[in-house]
């Protein structure tokens, strides 16, 4: 078995690849000198690399490659463009593949928020108006990130169903393929408005959901751990248990939709984990439990993990990923159990994927 | 009229490899019309200097005859006839 993981960083992108998920061999940069905080493989023909990428001088846009980065494609013309007079395009956030039932269709999400849909593998993309007409707009905040959709759950069974997130703006939910959207944040606090209940406004950090469960969903919030098992319509807290609520990542385990992974950090004012240990945490009962992973992980890690930068691939003993801040990206080859380092000195990793590759 | 814009290499892929590209502009020449004439014929380029809304790219400068378009009148600079446009990615980031 071979497993590609694409390390998304602040100055180019990097691929890892491993037939043990042990040692691995490390090959970049591709894209020196660009952000990528947003990567995805497209497995649903062929296998399909997708980066958003980001010149500081030369703007953003999105780059493909079906050969796993030996060659890569940019269309000449922004593939990604805001019709509209008062927004350009500042970066790509998510890149999300829709369900291999709908082939083709992926979706992004930027900054400014909003929401863009391809038909064509990620080459070109259609702004979604609805969303960019919703009257909360002017009310969404820039978080100290920018103000992005950062993460976009496209249903697994109905084209029409997709939840979105963003910070400082929350969780929103369309049932009609995007022409309208409902804010879905109840039960979520914002502790840093002076009502913390507020219809939307919650500060969601990474949004997640098993295909095999449709109506629930984990959501790391900027302090603050949650789950939903209406779809959305209510949120209940899983963060006891945790060492502490704040974070920026969740995934959940591609073959069990009750084992889900995150990273904590300490405090909004302190984002270290906490006593500078590297930890993942795992629970296997939907949020009820946690148990601290680290066999292998070091102690004195002065860093975090971004929303993006936690993963895992979908192998049968799935393995787990992540990076940090400070350029470090380790893996594990037996669901978190132990871990093995895959690269350190990197820049600032933002994202991080994994595919095994298919024979 | 005749214009010379001057390609920095880094942006040399989007214009098959040209250092710099002689650019016939209609009246009235400014700046902003010879990007748009530039951009028929190399999109790859345009959208690295411009973004959707035929906006500057911040973090790159323009050189009309040696002075930094900004302190002019950013893509209304008008441009004499022969004019040289330089342009150069700013000193920036980390």
């Amino acid at each position: 078995m071979t497993v590609v993981v694409a390390i998304g960083t602040r100055k180019g992108l990097w691929l890892a690849r491993s037939e043990d998920r042990v040692s691995w061999q490390v090959d970049g940069p591709h894209h020196a000198m660009q952000e990528v905080y947003a990567v995805a493989f497209d497995a649903r023909a062929g296998l399909r690399l997708m980066a958003g990428v980001s010149s500081p001088h030369f703007g953003p846009g999105v780059s493909i490659s079906d050969d796993l980065g030996a060659t890569w494609e940019e269309s000449s013309t922004p593939p990604i463009a805001f019709p509209v007079d008062d927004a350009a395009l500042e970066r790509v956030w998510q890149l999300q593949p829709a369900p291999a039932s709908q082939p083709g269709v992926v979706w992004a999400g930027t900054q400014p928020s909003a929401l863009f849909r391809s038909s064509d593998g990620g080459r070109s993309f259609e702004f979604v108006e609805g969303l960019w007409n919703h009257p909360h707009r002017p009310e969404w905040e820039a978080g100290f990130g920018g103000q992005a959709v950062h993460t976009i759950v496209p249903d697994p069974v109905d084209p029409d169903r997709m939840l979105v997130a963003m910070s400082t703006g929350g969780v929103y939910r369309t049932a009609d393929g995007g022409k309208s959207w409902e804010a879905r944040n109840k039960g979520i606090k914002a502790y840093f408005f002076p009502d913390p209940w507020p219809e939307f406004g919650q500060c969601v950090h990474k949004v997640a959901q098993h295909p095999a469960s449709p109506s629930r969903f984990y959501a790391q919030n900027h302090h603050g751990v949650y789950r939903s098992d209406d779809g959305g319509d209510t949120w209940q807290s899983i963060a006891e248990g945790l060492p502490t609520d704040f974070g920026f990542a969740m995934v959940v385990h591609p073959h069990d939709p009750d084992t889900i992974f995150t990273f904590p950090i300490e405090a909004d004012g302190r984002r270290f984990p906490p006593e500078g240990k590297c930890r993942v945490y795992r629970s296997q009962d939907a949020g009820a439990t946690w148990q601290a992973l680290g066999e292998g992980l070091p102690d004195d890690f002065w860093t975090a993990v971004m929303r993006d930068a936690l993963c895992t691939d979908d192998a049968d003993v799935p393995g787990v990923y992540f990076g940090s801040r400070s350029g470090e990206v380790y893996a594990s080859p037996d669901e978190g159990e132990t871990w093995h380092r895959v690269a350190a000195h990197l820049p600032d990793v933002m994202s991080v994927r994994a595919v095994v590759i298919p024979t | 009229m005749k214009v010379k814009v001057l390609i920095p290499g880094v942006l040399r892929a989007a214009t098959d490899g040209a250092a710099h590209l002689d650019v016939e502009v209609p009246d009235p020449a400014t700046l902003g019309a010879a990007l748009d004439v530039l951009a028929d014929t190399y999109p790859q380029l345009d959208r690295r200097l411009r973004d959707e809304r035929a906006a500057l790219r911040r973090y790159v400068n323009f050189y009309v005859n040696g002075e930094e378009c900004r302190r002019l009148a950013g893509p209304a600079t008008p441009l004499p006839s022969g004019a040289e446009i330089q342009i150069l990615p700013s000193v920036a980031g980390g």
